[in-house]
């Protein structure tokens, strides 16, 4: 579907925590929710968040009266003797009818792959998938027909790939922006005996400890490691390894070793990243509110239908629900961000 | 108690606001006189969401402190299914809990509302959450499944003072909307 | 055990060596090191390859005469050109064993047999099965896997004749990203790193901001800093029906490291005296356990031995 400015009009995909956050989203605008179940069978396996097959049901209901579509996210890795929760899962899914599973582990997407063989499958950013050839893979062995792609690349990288693969390309536009490759990380495990890959989390919230002294000052641990020391009046991040301050031989005093508490905000690319072949545009954040939801779908929602409307997007106004107050357009606009 | 200790504030904003807090949540009235309001919206909560029970999980029978640190009291939280507890006290009065949520009335309540992002507040250091980050987590994921607004709704289940409270809350969001635009 | 001959290999030189360092390193295991196989290949940064392609062959060679079993290990994080051409003619030779560490090698590499690096999430016995009709024959595993987990893949993938393989000593690899530490600890960025790696031959050392030592850099890779360590659990490993098992490369004596492992699983020392050996060389960091018995990675677990 071609508008006025000739774009081809892409999928906004939204986080969806809980059945309400769901609505929220698709009330907002979304195309497309992403969620998961109430288990370590996908990567926000956070206390009191996502959906039981009830309520995924009837989202799907809800989703589906709307005109959205529910991809719901199997995208953890299963460890030998527990495929069953993440058979269950995809199982669920395809009776209920989503709209595509999202996977990473090779064994999962075999099974969805033989056993639905109808069941549209996109491939998890926890896949790792960051070359043509790795994506390729992917698409000839399980007939993935979308690829989400990590938060890496350049958008004229992206527009190469584009080139080079058989199926559609998913971008983070928005949201937390994680530093380590995702699916292939253990830091959170180093510490905590969890593992993000195998558990479905990164910094369990049982672990994390944070102590404020008299003069406000915050110390976030992480089991017993020290992550952070954040002074008082200075901006707070979320407690993960990879957004922590460390100390090391070549520099002086504590340093952002990986990356700063900063969120990705590219709505001032979004024209570039719907040259370069993007599909579906995502936000990231099924762990945040539904205000959080309401107001980044919203404006995303304002800003591609201005793109396609010929519209310069400007900066959406979301920095009050950044991470440390800060935005970032991160790899996307240069290699120098590596 | 530093955990307790007055938040300090970076915008005026905030402190700008305390003459729109109502005026009985900052009077010395004896909690005796609010407790009944608490234990109805405990009581109302529970009969109108028993799945969000079900998100809590193992944290049903946790205590959460719950601080608004511009008032001079704290509620104590015990979201048991069979039993809630809404409980104030005198912030002197230090009550035992597992779990403290802190952070100013107004924030507090919109947060509870689903009209602010509980990690944006974090960030900003505007919420401040000590001991059982797990439990803290559960209990603000499990309240935000909620279409719509939690104090609307609760403020209906008052019956016939409902439209007082109601003129009132509605008084309020505007003042602090108004507030945050300047 | 079931059958299978216990072999102790060695990982790829994973930082920036210089280039006479790494060869001579590969001159000595040849000569003295009581390892099977060896892993060679540049894994972690493409901007490195050209440092240590042109002794490829002669160290390849070296070791093939010495009787070890050479494989070429192939890039963890592909993305850029350079590391797709490297990926590529790593993989284009047919004659020489790959291991493969990311997706783009497995395309590459279908149909015909390879292993399987420890970079490939590999935690299922229906993964393990599905790479296995794609021509893998071993598989050096992640190393967060728990032991429970190490033997429930095992016994679930008896009939598929593969191999399995674990790391046993070393810093383990924890985490893979697109941006140079290195360079940025030094206020650079990846491309113009003028790499500032080759000063940490065990990798840049990170300390918490209480100043307890935490990680260690190396390039676009982060490690632990302390080294694993699984002597004391070698004959359970070899019992699951593990029976390869795998040291990462460091500066210290890994001849001398080899030869205790060794040792142990030919039963000629037992495993609380190889030990107390290890504890005596010293490699520079604790030893840790975690991730084997299900608990935090960098902890250490007193091994109960008969």
């Amino acid at each position: 579907m071609n508008d006025d400015a000739g774009y081809i009009r892409p999928e906004l995909v939204c986080p969806a925590g809980t059945p309400a956050g769901l609505r929220a989203a698709i009330d907002a605008g979304a195309d497309a929710v992403y969620c998961g179940f109430q288990n370590a069978t996908n990567a926000r396996n956070f206390p009191g968040l996502n959906f039981t097959p009830a309520e995924l049901e009837q989202a799907i209901g809800y989703a589906h009266a709307r005109g959205a579509k529910v991809l719901l996210a199997v995208n953890t890795f299963p460890s030998a003797g527990k495929f069953d929760l993440w058979r269950e899962a995809v199982d669920y899914g395809a009776r209920m009818g989503v709209d595509a599973v999202i996977v990473a582990d090779i064994g999962v997407a075999d099974y969805a792959a033989r056993a639905y063989p109808n069941l549209r499958l996109h491939l998890s950013v926890q896949a790792g998938a960051s070359s043509p050839e790795g994506i390729r893979f992917y698409c000839q062995e399980f007939g993935v027909k979308r690829v989400v792609l990590p938060r890496i690349l350049t958008v004229s990288e992206i527009a190469d790939i584009h080139r080079q693969i058989p199926c559609e390309i998913e971008a983070f536009i928005f949201g937390n922006i994680g530093m380590m490759a995702e699916g292939r990380c253990s830091l959170t495990n180093y510490v905590t005996g969890v593992s993000t890959n195998m558990d479905g989390v990164c910094s369990p919230a049982a672990d994390v400890h944070y102590v404020e002294d008299a003069d406000r000052n915050l110390t976030t641990r992480l089991g017993a490691v020290v992550i952070d020391r954040v002074a008082c009046g200075e901006f707070a991040g979320y407690p993960t390894i990879c957004k922590g301050r460390y100390v090391c031989g070549v520099k002086s005093g504590g340093y952002y070793a990986f990356e700063e508490p900063v969120s990705l905000n590219l709505s001032a690319l979004l024209p570039d990243l719907m040259r370069a072949g993007v599909t579906a545009l995502k936000i990231e954040g099924r762990q945040r509110s539904r205000a959080y939801v309401k107001s980044v779908v919203s404006a995303f929602r304002t800003a591609v239908d201005g793109v396609l409307a010929g519209r310069d997007p400007g900066l959406a106004d979301l920095l009050a629900l950044t991470e440390g107050h800060r935005q970032t357009e991160g790899a996307f606009r240069s290699k120098a961000w590596r | 108690m530093a955990i307790l200790s007055k938040i300090q504030h970076r915008g005026s904003s905030v402190h700008s606001l305390a003459w729109n807090i109502p005026r009985i949540l900052l009077s010395p009235v004896p909690l005796i006189l609010l407790q009944p309001v608490f234990s109805r919206i405990a009581a109302h909560v529970a009969r109108s969401r028993p799945d969000l029970f079900a998100r809590l999980g193992p944290h049903l029978s946790k205590r959460f402190l719950i601080d608004p640190v511009d008032l001079p009291f704290v509620l104590v939280l015990i979201p048991d299914a069979a039993t809630p507890h809404l409980t104030a006290y005198r912030r002197q009065e230090n009550p035992y809990y597992d779990a403290c949520i802190a952070g100013t009335f107004f924030n507090l309540l919109e947060m509870v509302d689903g009209s602010l992002d509980g990690d944006a507040l974090f960030f900003t250091r505007d919420l401040r959450v000590s001991g059982d980050t797990e439990a803290v987590v559960a209990l603000r994921n499990a309240l935000d499944d909620f279409d719509g607004s939690v104090i609307d709704n609760i403020v209906t289940s008052f019956g016939p003072l409902s439209k007082p409270v109601a003129l009132a809350l509605s008084a309020l969001r505007t003042i602090r909307a108004k507030d945050r635009h300047e | 055990m079931r059958g299978k001959v216990a072999e102790i290999t060695l990982g790829p030189v994973l930082f920036n060596w210089n280039p006479d360092r790494w060869r001579d390193f590969y001159f000595r295991i040849a000569d003295e090191a009581p390892v099977a196989t060896v892993y060679l290949g540049e894994v972690i940064c493409s901007k490195r390859g050209p440092f240590f392609e042109p002794l490829l062959e002669t160290v390849a060679e070296r070791l093939t005469a010495a009787g070890k079993t050479v494989v070429f290990s192939t890039l963890a994080q592909v993305m850029l050109k350079h590391d797709r051409r490297m990926v590529e003619s790593v993989c284009a030779s047919g004659e020489s064993l790959v291991e493969v560490n990311d997706g783009s090698a497995l395309l590459y590499m279908r149909g015909r047999p390879h292993h399987v690096g420890p970079y490939i999430n590999v935690y299922n016995e229906r993964t393990v099965a599905f790479l296995a009709r794609g021509g893998a024959r071993n598989f050096c595993l992640p190393v967060e896997i728990p032991a429970a987990v190490l033997g429930a893949l095992c016994a679930n993938t008896d009939s598929l004749g593969v191999t399995f393989e674990v790391q046993v000593f070393g810093r383990v690899p924890l985490a893979l990203s697109a941006r140079c530490y290195h360079a940025r600890a030094h206020s650079r960025t990846k491309d113009s790193c003028q790499f500032v790696c080759e000063n940490d031959p065990d990798g840049l050392e990170l300390r918490t901001l209480d100043d307890g030592p935490f990680l260690a850099i190396n390039g676009i890779q982060t490690l632990s800093h302390d080294y694993l360590n699984l002597i004391s659990e070698l004959s359970e490993l070899e019992a699951m029906g593990i029976s390869r098992f795998r040291l990462a490369p460091h500066t210290c004596d890994m001849v001398a490291i080899a030869s205790i492992f060794r040792a142990v699983l030919d039963r000629h020392i037992d495993a609380r005296e190889a030990a107390v050996r290890l504890d005596a060389m010293q490699v520079g960091a604790p030893f840790s356990n975690g991730f084997y018995y299900g608990k935090a990675g960098g902890s250490w677990t007193e091994a109960a031995i008969d």
